[in-house]
């Protein structure tokens, strides 16, 4: 097959697309753009649009023998992922950039550019399992585990994608690109949101959203427990940062409930109050299991998954939770998955649109 | 590298590195340098004394600008809007970190610089005026530059007037003194001599700083030990190039005619960018509009036709070429444009190889495009 290979600069993308190439395939390499100046994204390691990662790209394509191209992806990548990243915060919700960059970048734009260009299909470096039978599935690798930000994608994408890695531990990858002379077999993972080298998102939300002073306040009387710089910084299960002026009568610490922009309030309460029964969810995107089902569900990124009742009703999604879950975001994706011996799978997906079912 | 160049190459690398004794060596190596120089002279109508040599066409460009800006001591620079990086840089660095002002002359859409344009500069602003500098041909669209007329034009402001003549030197005549520049810059690895080999010729009375300090070796203009298998075979090439330039621009030149001509007809939309018939005889420069041309070369690259696309940033991201853009394209066109170059061993069954791919890649480039347009 003719596949084009995302290459990030890091390490996980080299192996993929050697993986690919030498399975026989005919692969091209390709770096997306995605700083609209990549010379203000000099940032070191962090990140996935720096001009080192450009050229890692670059010479990881060399070592393995590919073609190899950059693709400028930057107004897409600006257009869909980072003012979507923005406009989620400023409409009190929590956005996950990398998945949404999966939706609407790497397997939309960038694959859908790939198959008029003739290619069969991309490969990326995503640590998740994607076998014969079409199913997508946890990785082996328990803590490297990328499915939840691939739960997104449709029966059409998966049909076009590879994952090579799902089989194989982080540390097996890097020892492989070792093995075969790729130089990014030792650089660090990057775990910050790309487009924000610094990894203050509370500022780059700031410097685009503007201060916004409004009201902290107690869930359950209503009182003004202190102010806040804009909502927008605060994610629901927040602990830290409250910086509350009156202390809670009990003494016990406080944890932001939810964030109201029309009021420019951010809600907190005790940790009883975060515990959330029931998930509603928009734009499901499923797999064709029978619902209701009984399965489990992950809240977030790199979250504990909870066993629950998932039904699905055309785009609308609602997961009845056998066990209270806490730090339930709006905007995070709820991801329902079958426990497998080989892999979980992944049975479908949804954007959380409660913070707390109770309210 | 040309065969010949490379072999003088080597096998001058043998004998100035197999010295009899250090005293011999040092002047065999200055021998040959000296030779190098004379060689270029002679067949580029420059005196041995204005070869400079330098480590190529970046660095004479350099030097050329802003050393002349800084001897002349004047607040003014004038440069064409389609200038390589080199000199463009040069003269932006200048502007922003030295308080120079600079007239950008701009082009028609061609690529043609307006004599008369130039003329109202000089005459508003003359006494004030450090340098100008024009290039010779364009290294994306290869139009050519009336370099007589407008050296003519500076000298009788007293002006000193640089030309790049890095894409020129070897494809079309070229001749210093004939030209009435006073700087001209010419770079080894595009005339068929080594990478990183380039000399500047510079007028006996034009006053330049050096931008390397240190030996004075190049006329107190340039410092630094000369590699001299370099400039042997940087000599070479100037020579043969230039022997053989005429019978090479007349074949390139049909060759070119007959694939743009081609093109022209077997793809629609294809559009010809650059002046027609002033042109360097080895540059076809296409604009295809609907595709990216990035696309496009991929698609081509994968049947092994080469081209190339403007100029990308450090990271690789094709940009939308300054040249296309001054020439009044708008950024889409910009960035539909490809370049086929032509060389000595360029044939027809290249030209034919090109037209077997090329309507196919456009199309399938034009329906890799429409993902853009908004979902
Ligand atoms: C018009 C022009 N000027 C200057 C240069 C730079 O020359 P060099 O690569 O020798 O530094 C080039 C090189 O491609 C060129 O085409």
């Amino acid at each position: 097959m003719r596949i084009l290979a995302a290459m990030s600069g890091g390490v996980d993308s080299a192996v993929a697309a050697a993986r690919a190439a030498q399975d026989g395939h005919d692969v091209t390499g390709v770096h997306l753009a995605l700083a609209r100046n990549p010379q203000t994204y000099r940032s070191g390691a962090r990140g996935c649009c720096t001009l080192e990662d450009a050229r890692d790209a670059r010479r990881a394509a060399d070592v393995i023998g590919i073609p190899f191209y950059v693709w400028d992806m930057a107004e897409e990548f600006h257009a869909s992922v980072v003012d979507d990243f923005v406009a989620e915060y400023a409409a009190g919700r929590t956005p996950n950039p990398c998945l949404r960059c999966n939706e609407k970048i790497k397997f939309a734009a960038v694959l859908d550019r790939a198959v008029a260009l003739g290619f069969d299909a991309v490969v990326t470096g995503h640590h998740a399992r994607l076998g014969a039978d079409g199913l997508l599935r946890r990785s082996v690798d328990a803590a490297k585990d990328q499915s939840y930000v691939l739960a997104v994608l449709t029966r059409e994408q998966l049909d076009r994608s590879m994952f090579p890695l799902g089989d194989s531990t982080k540390a097996q990858v890097r020892a492989e690109a070792a093995a075969r002379g790729l130089a990014v077999a030792e650089k660090p993972d990057s775990h910050d949101i790309c487009f924000i080298a610094d990894g203050d998102t509370r500022g780059f939300l700031a410097a685009r959203l503007g201060e916004a002073p409004g009201d902290i306040v107690d869930a359950h009387t209503g009182d003004t427990l202190g102010t806040h710089r804009g909502a927008y910084a605060y994610t629901v299960g927040q602990r830290k940062g409250l910086d509350l002026r009156t202390p809670a009568e009990d003494g016990r610490p406080r944890y932001v409930l939810s964030i109201t922009p029309k009021t420019n309030t951010v809600t907190v309460g005790s940790r009883e109050d975060l515990a959330v029964h029931r998930v509603t969810g928009e734009r499901a995107v499923w797999h064709g299991e029978r619902t209701p089902v009984e399965c489990e569900v992950q809240l977030r990124a790199h979250g504990e998954v909870v066993p629950a009742v998932v039904t699905v009703d055309g785009a609308g999604l609602t997961a009845e939770l056998r066990v209270p879950a806490r730090g339930v975001a709006a905007g995070q994706a709820v991801v329902a998955y079958r426990s497998d011996a080989a892999g979980d799978v992944v049975l479908g997906s949804a954007t959380i649109t409660t913070d707390r079912a109770d309210d | 590298m040309l065969a010949e160049a490379l072999d003088a190459y080597v096998d001058t690398a043998r004998k100035v590195g197999n010295p009899s004794s250090l005293h011999a060596a040092g002047r065999d190596a200055r021998r040959l340098v000296e030779e190098s120089r004379e060689r270029i002279a002679a067949v580029l109508g420059a005196r041995p004394s204005e070869v400079i040599f330098t480590s190529g066409g970046t660095e004479s460009d350099n030097l050329a600008v802003k050393g002349i800006f800084w001897a002349r001591e004047r607040p003014r620079l004038i440069a064409s809007a389609v200038e390589h990086h080199a000199v463009m840089d040069s003269v932006a660095w200048l502007a922003a970190h030295q308080r120079a002002t600079v007239h950008w002359l701009g082009v028609d859409h061609r690529g043609r610089v307006d004599p008369d344009a130039l003329a109202e500069i000089v005459d508003e602003h003359g006494d004030e005026i450090a340098m100008i500098s024009v290039q010779w041909a364009n290294n994306e669209v290869g139009t050519l530059q009336p370099v007589p007329e407008l050296s003519a034009l500076a000298a009788r402001a007293g002006i000193p007037l640089h030309t790049d003549a890095v894409q020129a030197a070897g494809a079309v005549p070229v001749d210093f003194a004939a030209s009435g520049a006073a700087a001209l810059t010419i770079s080894g690895h595009k005339l068929g001599g080594p990478v990183g080999v380039g000399a500047l010729l510079l007028g006996r009375d034009v006053p330049c700083t050096p931008v390397l300090h240190g030996g004075g070796q190049e006329r107190d203009v340039r410092s630094g030990t000369l590699d001299a298998p370099g400039m042997v075979a940087f000599a070479v090439a100037v020579e043969v190039a230039v022997k053989n330039q005429q019978e090479s621009a007349t074949r390139l030149a049909v060759l070119r005619d007959d694939l743009i001509a081609r093109v022209l007809d077997a793809v629609p939309g294809a559009v010809l960018n650059g002046d027609p018939a002033d042109r360097l005889p080895g540059n076809a420069h296409f604009s295809f509009p609907g595709c990216e041309g990035d696309a496009l070369l991929m698609l081509l690259d994968a049947q092994d036709v080469a081209c190339s696309t403007g100029s990308a940033c450090s990271a690789g991201v094709a940009e939308p070429s300054h040249v296309l853009l001054a020439m009044g394209a708008d950024d889409d066109n910009a960035r539909s444009s490809l370049r086929f170059t032509l060389g000595h061993d360029s044939t027809d069954t290249d030209v034919e190889a090109l037209l077997a791919a090329l309507p196919g890649a456009v199309e399938r480039a034009r329906r890799a495009a429409a993902w853009k347009t908004p979902r």
